[in-house]
């Protein structure tokens, strides 16, 4: 069985999600960040979700430590107030983030997007949702079978999305694996092509179904 | 071998083009008279540019009522003159300002050499244009020749006409283009007697004198020359730029020597002249001997003014000090023309007679005898110019009673000689009367020192010589004795009064740095800015007996915050002082910058920039302008003060600094336990809930079922009230940060719409954004929320199946996104009211809701620079809009 581990101060929280997640998948609790490095070293766990503020280091910090010798999936739970610190986590390496409060279908959806780039991290040469296809042999992209024309740009950030399907990809993760290092702050560059991109996939650009906002974070590409 | 250019030159060339590039460039019409058509090529050459479609304006011209120029003027944007009023009478000046804010690409300025109405900025038009160009706007500008400085004393010996307008050398060097307007003198002469030149009615007789056919050849052999120096120069910079080979000597550099003669400023003219046609560089010295100090006033002016020029030339000037002995004096030049490697050094032709010089050394004589391999030039004057009595090398000038005092001196001694000059030799007597020379020198200065030698000589013939009572002497040898009394006397004093100015002038430097020690000390103690204030109020009192007022800005204007007692600042001191707090500049009373001040104002400044203004006022008693010296030490009494202000106003900023941050760690901290401690049972709860919900719903009861949604639901709306309150008390706190990025509006609506997607319940929501909307400045998150809220807001107060619209269009320099609904709509009185603190419209139904989403929203707009208002449509609902400016404000 694929095991959790929970990392959170408040008990309660870890008690809802014991018995929210308890069903499906071995839960492993751990209560601040120390104990979720130990933890996470022992019981090695398919999956941490991880709450930012703990009271001995912050999830960032815990994020970063994890990430010098594991790639196990991290999501992130947090509060609104800690915007900074959720993309500060996302781009230490976490995986995902759900703002607390959250329900209980959400939590569970994430999971499932996490645990499946772990069961086949292979890309597919076709990649299909809600009408979107895309062809990467021939980096042929159609809507409902008819062909589009990307520029160069807003196919690479398409296909990063896809690689990532379903997972948040900041803002910097996205600059960075499109234009590179050195446009990382450039966000403009990403909105005015995120606004093109969607113009073109989007049959309501100012209701987007495939690639989602997530404000003051970055963007998400939805399976449908 | 491959010539490179020189890396020096080159960065001096690129400095010089970044300097010039951020000022406006200065083209001149030159032309060597009056009728020559200055005025008229700057016309054209202005329509010509107007063609071209460049913005051009005029400034001020002159047209002289002729037709021809005037027709020119006709079609051009002419800015209106200032009319400056002066002696009930009015004169029209340009108007700086109005140029500068008209911002055109190119000004007309005609006669750059003209003096401005007393009581403008400057005195002189050629400071207004700099000024112009400052503001990097170019400017076109008409000169004759003999307006130029350098040129002045030339003209004045062929045209026998002394022109008073003149211009610095250094705006023509740094003009970027220069016109020559050349006219034969004898189709100038036509022009003149057929009345096409303009000639001022009461000058005509001088212009008669002027224009004469040999002056005007020679004048425009002058502009010619000038100009071709001109171009000689620009090729040099080109060839060197690119490294071709040339014959160019290693650079010169020229060190010219003046003092408070009048022969000094010939001397600086010729050094000019002398520099140019080397293309070498120049400074200026001179040496402060102690005697300065004792100089009369008009000499030291004198000086101060000789300086001015030779920098209005373009030199820099040095003021370097010696100990007085003419050794010294040319031991010091020397010095510091090795140390700036000089290799020409400037000196006048001694005015002394020759006797005077073989006492005294000359100075000329010292120069040549030390210079090594500096070539020294000796500059000389066929008819010297009346030169006021200089201080003969006896300076005599002493009060009476010391003279008198002295003769008591001889008096004594005469006395003591005829107590014990019946034992002794009379020879020996002579000590006694010595010791008269020596007591009066060194107490009572030269000139008595003088006269008690004198007098001691004849008491001492009369007295103590036979035969007495008589000046007859029997023994010759006692001439002999007559001489060495007189002549030791002589030395004595000389030295002995040497040595009393060099003690003065001692005193005098050692007193100055008592001064400014006194007043860093003051400074240095001195904890908050009423203190610093004060004590530079104090020390210049003081020192200069002199009233002083010191502004400093606050909110954009500058406020007196020390004023000695009786003084006032009228509207136009403060204007003075405002225009040296800008420019960073002393402007004022004696100053080239709005002389007409009542005081002189000095800026404050520092490394960051000019935080206040001092200004120097009258002496009580004598009225008269501050010496050289005196400056100085008022500018370094400026500096420690401003580095003062300065100082205690970093602590204030650090300490504000820190009392806020630690507030605001306080406050986060404060809000962020608040916010845990109230979500952390809401995040259990919404979990269990929705955790029920989804497990096993179908083995539930729909009642069960319903329960379990309201509970969720109510969950939810507390989380939000939770949230409003935290928001609400953040933006009270003042600690909301907008963080202003640039953002695609249809993104943040769509952003909002799907996050609010779980409350919409089906409902729809249509959307019209306009095409290509620019991206603008916002912070994404906060203005998501905005939208949020009032999405909320529709969607309570409209009927359960109602749409809402959202629109998004540019108007004007602003996006406007609204939000209308199909509701009620809000009664008319309280449609502002809406967004107050927990302000809630009275409705019938029960809507719930803490009144705080709206004052929330305005928050977040008003701390984005936007409005937001609120509007009901003509047939039904509310439309909600909020509008955010296209530019960041600033």
């Amino acid at each position: 069985m694929t095991r959790i581990l929970v990392v959170d101060d408040e008990r309660p929280i870890r008690r809802f999600l014991k018995a929210s997640l308890g069903s499906e998948y071995d839960i492993v609790e751990a209560v601040d960040g120390a104990d979720a490095i130990r933890v996470a070293a022992n019981e090695k766990p398919d999956l941490v979700i991880l709450d930012l503020g703990l009271p001995d280091m912050d999830g960032v910090e815990v994020t970063r430590r994890l990430r010098e010798w594991t790639q196990i999936p991290i999501i992130i739970v947090s509060v609104r107030e800690q915007e900074n610190d959720k993309i500060a986590a996302l781009d230490a390496g976490a995986d995902d983030y759900l703002t607390k409060p959250f329900g209980a279908g959400e939590l569970m959806a994430r999971i499932r997007v996490a645990m499946r780039h772990i069961s086949s991290p292979e890309v597919q040469p076709v990649f299909e949702s809600g009408g979107l296809k895309v062809l990467f042999s021939d980096r042929i992209v159609t809507i409902d079978n008819a062909e589009i024309s990307l520029t160069p740009n807003e196919y690479d950030i398409l296909r990063t999305l896809i690689l990532h399907a379903g997972k948040v990809m900041t803002h910097h993760q996205l600059l960075r694996a499109v234009w590179g290092t050195a446009y990382e702050n450039e966000v403009h560059l990403l909105r005015v092509n995120m606004s093109n991109l969607r113009r073109k996939i989007e049959a309501d650009p100012s209701r987007p179904r495939h690639i989602i906002t997530e404000p003051g974070v970055g963007y998400r590409l939805m399976l449908l | 071998m491959e010539h490179r250019p020189d890396p020096d030159e080159l960065l001096k060339r690129a400095q010089a083009e970044e300097q010039a590039a951020k000022r406006g460039k200065l083209k001149i019409f030159l032309g060597y008279a009056a009728g020559v058509g200055k005025t008229y090529a700057m016309l054209e050459a202005a329509h010509q540019r107007k063609i071209q479609g460049i913005d051009i304006v005029v400034g001020y011209v002159e047209t002289h009522k002729r037709a021809e120029t005037e027709g020119l003027v006709d079609g051009l944007d002419v800015l209106p003159r200032k009319q400056v009023e002066y002696h009930n009478v009015t004169l029209p000046e340009m108007d700086v300002d109005a140029v500068i804010k008209r911002r055109p690409a190119i000004v007309l300025v005609d006669e750059f050499a003209h003096t401005n109405a007393p009581g403008s900025r400057h005195p002189k038009r050629y400071l207004d244009v700099e000024e112009i160009l400052d503001a990097g706007i170019d400017v076109y500008t008409t000169l004759n020749i003999q307006h130029l400085e350098s040129l002045n004393d030339i003209v004045a010996q062929v045209t026998g006409v002394i022109v008073r307008e003149t211009v610095p050398d250094r705006v023509l060097d740094e003009a970027s283009e220069i016109e020559v307007i050349d006219l034969p003198p004898d189709e100038l002469l036509t022009r003149l007697n057929e009345g096409k030149v303009y000639v001022p009615e009461q000058a005509s007789r001088a212009i008669d004198k002027f224009f004469r056919k040999g002056n005007l050849t020679a004048l425009r052999e002058m502009s010619l020359r000038r100009a071709a120096e001109r171009v000689d120069d620009q090729m040099r910079s080109y060839m060197q730029t690119r490294a071709i080979q040339g014959p160019w000597a290693a650079t010169e550099r020229l060190l010219v020597c003046v003092s408070p003669s009048p022969l000094s400023e010939r001397l600086v003219r010729s050094a000019r002249r002398l520099a140019d046609e080397l293309n070498a560089e120049w400074l200026t010295v001179y040496v402060e001997t102690p005697q300065f100090a004792s100089m009369s006033y008009d000499k030291r002016d004198r000086v101060a003014k000789i300086l001015q020029l030779a920098e209005d030339l373009g030199a820099r000037s040095y003021t370097l000090s010696s100990t007085g002995s003419i050794e010294s004096t040319s031991q010091v030049v020397i010095d510091f023309a090795h140390k700036n490697n000089v290799t020409k050094i400037i000196a006048g032709k001694p005015l002394r007679p020759r006797w005077q010089e073989f006492l005294r050394g000359s100075l000329v004589d010292n120069l040549i005898h030390k210079s090594g391999d500096i070539d020294i030039y000796v500059v000389t004057s066929s008819d010297v110019p009346s030169f006021p009595a200089d201080e003969s090398p006896l300076n005599l000038h002493s009060p009476i009673y010391k003279y008198l005092l002295s003769a008591v001196l001889v008096g004594l001694s005469t006395f003591v000689g005829f107590v014990i000059g019946g034992r002794i030799e009379p020879t020996n007597l002579v000590m006694v009367y010595l010791l008269a020379v020596v007591v009066a020198s060194v107490y009572l200065g030269r000139g008595p020192a003088v006269l008690a030698s004198l007098l001691g000589v004849f008491a001492f013939d009369y007295l103590f010589v036979t035969p007495y009572f008589t000046f007859a002497v029997s023994d010759t040898q006692y001439i002999i004795t007559f001489i060495a009394l007189f002549l030791v006397g002589m030395v004595i004093s000389q030295l002995a009064a040497r040595a009393s100015e060099q003690a003065a002038a001692a005193r005098q430097r050692e007193a100055e740095t008592a001064e400014l020690y006194d007043l860093s000390r003051d400074l240095a103690i001195s904890a908050d800015l009423g203190s610093i204030l004060a004590a530079l109020q104090k020390h210049v009192e003081q020192t200069f007996s002199r009233t002083v007022a010191v502004l400093l800005p606050e909110e954009n204007r500058l406020i007196s915050f020390i004023l000695s007692t009786g003084l006032e600042l009228s509207e136009e001191e403060i204007a003075v002082a405002d225009w040296v707090y800008r420019h960073g500049e002393s402007a004022g009373r004696n100053t080239n910058t709005l002389p007409a001040a009542q005081l002189r104002y000095l800026p404050l400044k520092t490394a960051r920039g000019v935080v206040g203004v001092v200004g120097v006022g009258k002496t009580n008693s004598v009225e008269r302008d501050l010496t050289p010296v005196q400056r100085r030490l008022m500018e370094a009494f400026a500096n420690q003060c401003a580095q003062a202000i300065e100082r205690v106003r970093l602590a204030e900023e650090t300490r504000q600094i820190k009392l806020l941050q630690s507030a605001e760690k306080l406050q986060n901290a404060l809000l962020n336990s608040i916010s845990h401690d109230l979500r952390t049972p809401l995040v259990s709860i919404t979990g269990a809930l929705t955790t029920l919900e989804q497990q096993a719903s179908e083995l539930q009861s729909p009642a069960h079922r319903s329960l379990v949604k309201t509970a969720r639901e109510e969950a939810d709306r507390l989380n939000r009230l939770v949230g409003n309150l935290l928001d609400m008390t953040r933006l009270e706190a003042g600690s909301f940060k907008v963080k202003m990025e640039s953002c695609d509006v249809q993104e943040v609506i769509g952003a909002s719409i799907s996050q609010m997607e779980s409350r919409l319940d089906g409902r729809r929501i249509e959307v019209h954004v306009d095409e290509a909307l620019p991206l603008i400045p916002l912070d994404f998150v906060l203005i998501v929320h905005v939208l949020n809220n009032l999405i909320d807001n529709a969607l309570k107060y409209s009927p359960e199946d109602s749409p809402l619209d959202i629109k998004a269009a540019l108007v004007g320099n602003e996006i406007q996104v609204s939000i209308s609904d199909r509701g009620v709509g809000i009664p008319q009185d309280d449609l502002e009211r809406v967004f107050d603190k927990f302000y809630r419209v009275q409705r019938p139904e029960n809507v719930t809701g803490t009144g705080l989403g709206l004052a929330i929203c305005k928050g977040i707009i008003e701390a984005h620079g936007g409005r937001i208002w609120a509007k009901n449509n003509a047939d039904i609902g509310t439309v909600f809009t909020i509008a955010l400016l296209v530019e960041e404000s600033k």
